[in-house]
Parts: structure tokens; C-alpha cells; sequence
């Protein structure tokens, strides 16, 4: 059961370190969204997974609620980076 | 039951609510709704003055299921302080973004409308983080500031301006990502998420060791700690002025009272001395570079926004002392004099960034070596700048100085004099930075003209620069006497 | 020289990093974890008034949470219309694509009132609803309806503001009844959180419409819901 849920965490954690590293590495702001998303599901898939409490036992419903409100608020973010984005790219255009 | 802590987080959301149905009225609906949650703001000030810690389990679950709002002292001086500079901020906004006479729509106008909703959502965001007593809430807060915050700071529309406001919005989103992971971990381990709950239970080792690294390195970086502030002089200094006195008064300060309080509450019992000191050494290093940066800076809103850097430095110097020192009321003092110095900068930089709109919009740069005549053109505005400028410096009677004084005396009573240099040293480059702008202002032969020429404009960047000059360093008493309630004592 | 930095020096401390991670994970899952609040939390769904969880947890208990969370959705949408004019829309699709789409949209708003009542008692609720609403908008706007479905400047406010006002309103109503901000009288409960989440789900489905189609609302209503 731990290895389970370490597994799970594991793999969050390595979503969320490849994500850190491609936002350190690559100077393009574009990128550095992306990177940011690919965190934030590393975190997000940390959560979902710490819920879990055995085979029989119903997940812990609180880090799941966490993971809802914690989605809405990174979809906010990633679509007002997306528009200062596009801004600056029309910008270059003119 | 009125609960007066949710009224101050309601009191601007409702505001926000409230323009964005109805743009036309904007400056009108939104100047009413700064001056609600102002009073809604002070009452909670207020409040806990006379009758002590106020808390709310919202719900009516009660902890750990629900989450709570909490005022103590700390968040009371803190909400004070930022109600007063936000209610000024938006008087000074109503005149910034003037209408035009002739009724016609205008550049200034479409910004308008779009300044008061955010500007609005960003002051409940702040009154939400001050009062929140919940790990993850406090998550939720600090991405509603960091999102309102980026999306002002963009409202001059220039590329320097949203292109510094795309990287704030990604450090910023960085910053709470890491926070929340540190909260993950807290979860994992502790399974409460309130931070009163957390005290009681939180043991010294790996597991809370790595989680305050976690939370305070993704804090730091909100805060503009050095080397993590790369990200605050573009941002602050293209902004328009009333958004640029918020970012740096405001803004970063919620970042610092954040780790003061996650430092206070949470982890500093259980924290090595080393801990503290590496914030010391990074504060340091903010001071000296922040100022040697302001020093060198071309433009009046650039040297502010490094002198934020510098003076977030001295805050971060604080977290040494207070772990070095003796829990009674050396250790008091002390923290009393980092919330002292952290409210008298909120004053003085807001005063500042005013100030320096109004010269700049008058002007039409902010060029410091053009800068000639200044003070004759705007005598107000200018000796808005002289004031702020003493606070910034520490001079007498500024809570700067008083502020410093502690710090300094503590630090040669513990021995630990290599703090004494650094703040010697920053003080002297803060004379520097702030008599370089005053000479360049008063190098024009007199003209008589009036003292204040926008009322509306000037006096609320006035009032801000008296309060940090005068009446901080003059009646500090008071904020002893309030954080008494849950902070220190 | 940076190449020997970012790509030796830094994925070796990121390594270190994922350890400690990892490390501090597995001790906080395997030590002494005191009372998690999921046994209680599960214990009190039933007076919630909702039979799901997550939902208990998201709409009453931690409530306040959501109305926060809808506040950062209306800024990142003032945000976006602060940014200046929306970018050229999509051609308009050929005959097949626009037939597609005229079974498909109402189809998602149904699945999305669905969902909105799932949530009650099983996984759904608000956001996925909202989420299936704002498809419904993407989908319009890629096959070259301009407005994405959206309606007027006006009513597009409204529908924008419309999570955190019901939202407020109720909270504001139960504290001035003497209950306390969002606390719930016992057998109002799943009303007061069906007539939030209705709230909620259309102000999230404008908002993430909105935000696809980017830039000002237009000023004059041109083209109404399909």
C-alpha cells in the first residue's frame, strides 16, 4: 500500500522536478508557462495521491477538494499569462 | 453577529463585484467601496485594540474541518497600515486617471475602468492573507494578489511594462506552486491545514524541515528577497503610479508578513540558528545591492523600486536577531521593531511611488538629472519625497529610526556585530540615493508658485509621507500596546 | 559554460532536490500521521446536505476556499480584457463542421446541467460543469462564431460576476440571520449550496469561454447564443 502511494508521489515529484528544471533552463516565456503547468500537475498529482488510504478505506476527501480549487486557479493563471502572451506577440507584429 | 473580519474581506470584493457590472461608474462606485473597506479594515484594527485576538471558524464546523480567520496584533498593524494606504491609493486614483473635460472617452478612462475591479480584488486578496489562519486559504490569497497584481501592473499597456508583468505573473506562480507543495507535505504529515492546530503538533526533523524550506523559499521569492528579486524593479517602476505605491508597499510586504508569521507561529521553535541566519545574509546582501542599485538608477520610479529591494532586506535581517534573542523582551522588542520598520516602509514607498507619479505625469518623464525645477513646479510632491526620504533613511523621528535603533542595539548586545555594518552601510547609501533625487529637484532659482496644485492627488501622498516621517517614530507606543495581543509579551 | 550549468550542475542539484522530496514524503506517509481529517470529514457528510465528499468539502466546509477561488477566476478574467482587443476570430467552418457543432453544443449544455446535479451525491459538480459549459463556447468559437455564444457586454458581466455575488450574498445573508458567514441552517443546506453551484457553474462556463475568446467584451450585442 505505502509503495503504491509512494510510486503515485514519486512520479509527482518527478513531473514537478522536470518541470522546474525546463523553467530554470529555457529563457522563452512560452516555455516557462508550460513549465509551470507541468508543476502544477507534478503538485497536483502529489495530492491525489497522499488521499489515498488503502484498498477498502474511502480517499481522504479534503486534498481531492484541494486539487479542484487548485485547478480552477492554475487554469486563471495559465489563461492570463496566455493573454499577456498574445499581447506581446501582436506587440512584435505592428 | 456581524463578523468584522469577514466584512474586511467582503467590503472590497463587493466593491470589485459591484464595478465590474457597472464600468460607466467606475471611479464614483469604487471610491465608495475603497472607503468601506477602509473603515472595515481599521474596525478590525480596532477590534482586536480593545478587545483582543478575534477568530472565526467559518461554517460553523470548527477547525480542523472548516477553515478560520484569525486577527492578532501582527495582522491587525498590517491590515491597519494597508488600509490607510490603500484608501489613499485610491483617492490619489480618482484624480491620477482624470476624466476628460469634454466628456469624450479617453486613454486614461478605459484604464480606469479596468484599474478599479482589480484594484478592488487585489485589496480583498490583501485583507484575506493578513487575516487567514489556514495553510491552503493562505495558497488561494496569494495567487488572487499575484494575479491582480501582474494584470495592474500591465495597465500602461507599454511592452516593458507587460512583458516585466508576464515574468511577475510566472515567478509569482513558481513561488506558489512550491508553497503549496510545502503545504502537501504538511498534509501528508500532520493532516490539519490550520496554522494554530499545526503550532501544537509540529515536530523538530526532516519532514518539517523540508516543508519550511518549501514555504518560505516560494515566499522569499514573492518577496523579493535577494537574489530572488530580479523579477521587481521592471515590474514596480512601469506601472502606473497608483499600482506601483500598492506593489511595493503592499504587495511584497504581504509576501514578508507571511514568513513572519509562518516564522513566529509555526517554525521558529523548531528551527536551527543557521536557518535564520542564511535569511540574514540574503537580507544583507538585498540591503547593499538594492542600494547601490537605487544609487545608480536613472529614473526616479526605478530608484524607488530598488530601494524596495534594499528595504525588504532590512526586514528579512530581523529573523536572525529574533531567533538569536532570549524569549522576553529583548526578543519583543525586536519584532516589534521589524513590524514597526515593515509599516513604516508601507508609508514612505506608497508616499514615494505618488509622489513620483505626480512628477512624472507633470514632467512627462522621471528622468532623476532633468528633474531640475521640480520643486518649484510641485512643492507638495517634492516635499512628499523629502519626507518619504527620511523614513527611508532612518532619520529622527521616523519608525525607521526607531526601528533601526533597536535592531542596532540588540545586535551589539548579543555580539553580533556584523549586522551593525550593513545597516550603517545602507543607511549611508539611502542618504545618497534620496539627496541625489532632492538636489536635482531644488536647482532652479524660487518661483512662487502654490504649495499643493492637484489637492486631490497630492494630499493623500502627503499625508502617507507624515505618517512614516512623524507620527510612526513619535507614537510607536501604540503598536507595542497592540501586539501584545497574540504576537509577543 | 552555461551549458555545463544547466545541463550538469543544475539537473544534479534538481536530483539531490527530487531526493529529499522523496525522502520527506516517504516519512510523512509512514510516521505517526495524528488524526487525518478525512474520518472526520466523512463522518459529518451527511450533514452536509450533499452525499459526495468532495463536494461536502468544497461547498461547506471549506467553502470559503471557493469564493476565493471564483474571485482569482474573475481577475484572470478582468486581467485578460485589460490586455486590449480581442485577437481575429476563426474562419467560419464548412456545412459539416457547423451541423457538428450545432448537435454538440446543446448536447454539452445538458451534460453540464447534468453534471451540476451529479455533484450532489456523486463525483461532478460546479467546475466540471462549468468546464463542459466553457467547451461549449471553445466549440463555437472554432467553428467561427465570433461572439463563442457569448451574449452582450452587459449580460456577459453579470454572468462573470455572478458566482462570487450568489456566493456573497448568501454568506452575507446567513451572517446578518445570526447563523454565521456560510455557515448553512440544517435542511437549507442542499438548496443554498444547488442555488451557489448554479451561480458558480455559469459564471465559470462565461469566464472560461471569455478567456479563450480573449480581449474586450464587444460593445454592441452581435450574434446571440446558437
Amino acid at each position: 500500500m505505502i509503495a503504491t502511494q509512494l510510486l503515485y508521489v514519486g512520479c509527482g515529484i518527478l513531473l514537478l522536478i522536470l518541470g522546474l528544471w525546463s523553467f530554470l533552463v529555457h529563457p522563452p516565456l512560452l516555455r516557462k508557462l508550460i513549465a509551470i503547468n507541468v508543476m502544477g500537475a507534478g503538485v497536483f498529482h502529489i495530492l491525489v495521491a497522499i488521499a489515498y488510504r488503502g484498498i477498502d478505506t474511502p480517499p481522504d476527501p479534503v486534498p481531492h477538494a484541494l486539487v479542484l480549487t487548485g485547478i480552477v486557479v492554475a487554469v486563471s493563471a495559465t489563461a492570463l499569462a496566455l493573454a499577456f502572451g498574445q499581447r506581446l506577440d501582436r506587440d512584435d507584429d505592428r | 453577529m456581524i463578523d468584522s473580519l469577514v466584512l474586511a474581506i467582503l467590503a472590497p470584493l463587493l466593491g470589485a463585484v459591484a464595478v465590474t457590472l457597472l464600468p460607466s461608474q467606475a471611479p464614483r462606485l469604487g471610491l465608495a467601496a475603497a472607503v468601506l473597506a477602509a473603515a472595515a479594515g481599521l474596525s478590525v484594527t480596532a477590534g482586536v485594540w480593545t478587545n483582543g485576538v478575534l477568530r472565526s471558524e467559518l461554517g460553523g464546523w470548527g477547525v480542523p474541518l472548516a477553515i478560520a480567520l484569525q486577527a492578532d496584533g501582527l495582522s491587525a498593524a498590517l491590515l491597519g497600515m494597508s488600509s490607510l494606504v490603500a484608501l489613499s491609493v485610491s483617492l490619489y486614483a480618482v484624480g491620477y486617471f482624470k476624466p476628460s473635460a469634454d466628456g469624450e472617452p479617453t486613454a486614461d478612462d478605459a484604464t480606469a475602468r479596468h484599474f478599479w475591479p482589480l484594484w478592488l480584488l487585489l485589496w480583498s486578496a490583501l485583507n484575506a492573507l493578513f487575516l487567514a489562519g489556514d495553510l491552503f486559504n493562505l495558497y488561494v490569497t496569494l495567487e488572487l494578489l499575484g494575479l491582480s497584481a501582474a494584470a495592474l501592473g500591465a495597465l500602461t499597456g507599454s511592452r516593458e511594462a507587460v512583458e516585466a508583468n508576464l515574468r511577475y505573473l510566472l515567478v509569482g506562480l513558481l513561488g506558489s506552486l512550491i508553497y503549496l507543495l510545502g503545504v502537501a507535505l504538511i498534509y501528508t504529515a500532520y493532516g490539519v491545514l490550520d496554522i494554530g492546530l499545526l503550532a501544537e503538533i509540529v515536530t523538530p526533523g526532516p519532514v518539517a524541515a523540508t516543508a519550511m524550506a518549501l514555504m518560505l523559499g516560494g515566499l522569499m521569492l514573492k518577496a523579493a528577497l535577494f537574489p530572488l528579486h530580479f523579477w521587481l524593479p521592471p515590474a514596480h517602476a512601469n506601472a502606473p503610479a497608483p499600482v506601483s505605491a500598492a506593489l511595493s508597499a503592499l504587495v511584497v510586504k504581504a509576501a514578508f508578513y507571511l514568513v513572519l508569521r509562518l516564522w513566529l507561529d509555526l517554525f521558529g521553535p523548531i528551527t536551527p540558528l543557521s536557518a535564520a541566519n542564511l535569511l540574514g545574509v540574503l537580507g544583507a546582501a538585498a540591503i547593499l545591492w538594492g542600494s547601490w542599485r537605487a544609487l545608480r538608477a536613472e529614473r526616479l520610479k526605478l530608484l524607488a523600486a530598488y530601494s524596495t529591494v534594499a528595504q525588504m532586506g532590512y526586514l528579512f535581517i530581523g529573523f536572525p536577531l529574533i531567533a538569536a534573542a532570549a524569549p522576553g523582551p529583548a526578543r519583543d522588542n525586536l519584532i516589534a521593531a521589524v513590524v514597526l520598520l515593515a509599516l513604516t516602509h508601507g508609508f514612505a514607498k506608497a508616499g514615494l511611488f505618488l509622489a513620483a507619479g505626480m512628477v512624472k505625469k507633470t514632467a512627462g518623464h522621471d528622468r532623476i538629472d532633468d528633474l531640475g525645477g521640480a520643486a518649484q513646479a510641485l512643492p507638495a510632491a517634492t516635499f512628499t519625497i523629502g519626507l518619504a526620504g527620511v523614513a527611508l533613511i532612518g532619520l529622527p523621528p521616523s519608525g525607521t529610526f526607531v526601528a533601526k535603533w533597536i535592531m542596532l542595539e540588540q545586535s551589539l548586545i548579543m555580539g553580533h556585530w556584523w549586522w551593525v555594518p550593513v545597516i550603517m552601510l545602507g543607511t549611508l547609501l539611502a542618504i545618497g540615493y534620496v539627496f541625489r533625487v532632492l538636489s536635482r529637484a531644488f536647482n532652479r532659482e524660487p518661483t512662487p508658485y502654490r504649495f499643493v496644485s492637484d489637492a486631490r492627488a497630492e494630499v493623500p501622498a502627503l499625508l502617507l509621507g507624515a505618517l512614516a516621517a512623524g507620527v510612526l517614530g513619535l507614537a510607536a507606543q501604540p503598536l507595542w500596546t497592540l501586539l501584545l495581543h497574540g504576537v509577543i509579551g | 559554460m552555461t551549458r555545463f550549468v544547466s545541463w550538469v550542475l543544475l539537473p544534479l542539484g534538481l536530483v539531490a532536490i527530487a531526493g529529499v522530496l522523496v525522502w520527506a514524503f516517504y516519512l510523512a506517509t509512514t510516521g505517526e500521521t495524528g488524526a487525518r481529517l478525512a474520518d472526520l470529514a466523512l463522518a459529518r457528510v451527511p450533514e452536509t446536505g450533499v452525499s459526495n465528499p468532495v463536494t461536502s468539502v468544497l461547498l461547506n466546509y471549506r467553502a470559503y476556499d471557493t469564493l476565493l477561488e471564483l474571485a482569482v477566476l474573475l481577475a484572470a478574467l478582468l486581467g485578460i480584457w485589460s490586455l486590449g482587443p480581442a485577437a481575429p476570430g476563426f474562419q467560419r467552418a464548412a456545412e459539416v463542421l457547423q451541423g457538428m457543432v450545432a448537435w454538440f453544443v446543446p448536447l454539452l449544455i445538458l451534460a453540464a446541467g447534468h453534471m451540476l446535479w451529479v455533484g450532489a451525491y456523486a463525483p461532478g459538480g460546479a467546475f466540471q460543469a462549468g468546464a463542459l459549459l466553457g467547451a461549449a463556447g471553445v466549440m463555437l468559437a472554432l467553428a467561427g462564431h465570433p461572439s463563442a455564444g457569448l451574449p452582450s457586454e452587459p449580460v456577459l458581466r453579470l454572468l462573470a460576476i455572478l458566482g462570487v455575488l450568489v456566493f456573497c450574498l448568501v454568506g452575507l445573508a446567513l451572517m446578518v440571520l445570526g447563523l454565521g458567514f456560510l455557515t448553512y441552517p440544517p435542511g437549507m443546506a442542499k438548496w443554498l449550496i444547488l442555488l451557489i453551484e448554479t451561480g458558480a457553474t455559469l459564471a465559470i462556463g462565461v469566464t472560461l469561454a471569455a478567456a479563450y475568446r480573449g480581449g474586450r467584451p464587444a460593445r454592441a450585442s452581435e450574434g446571440a447564443a446558437p
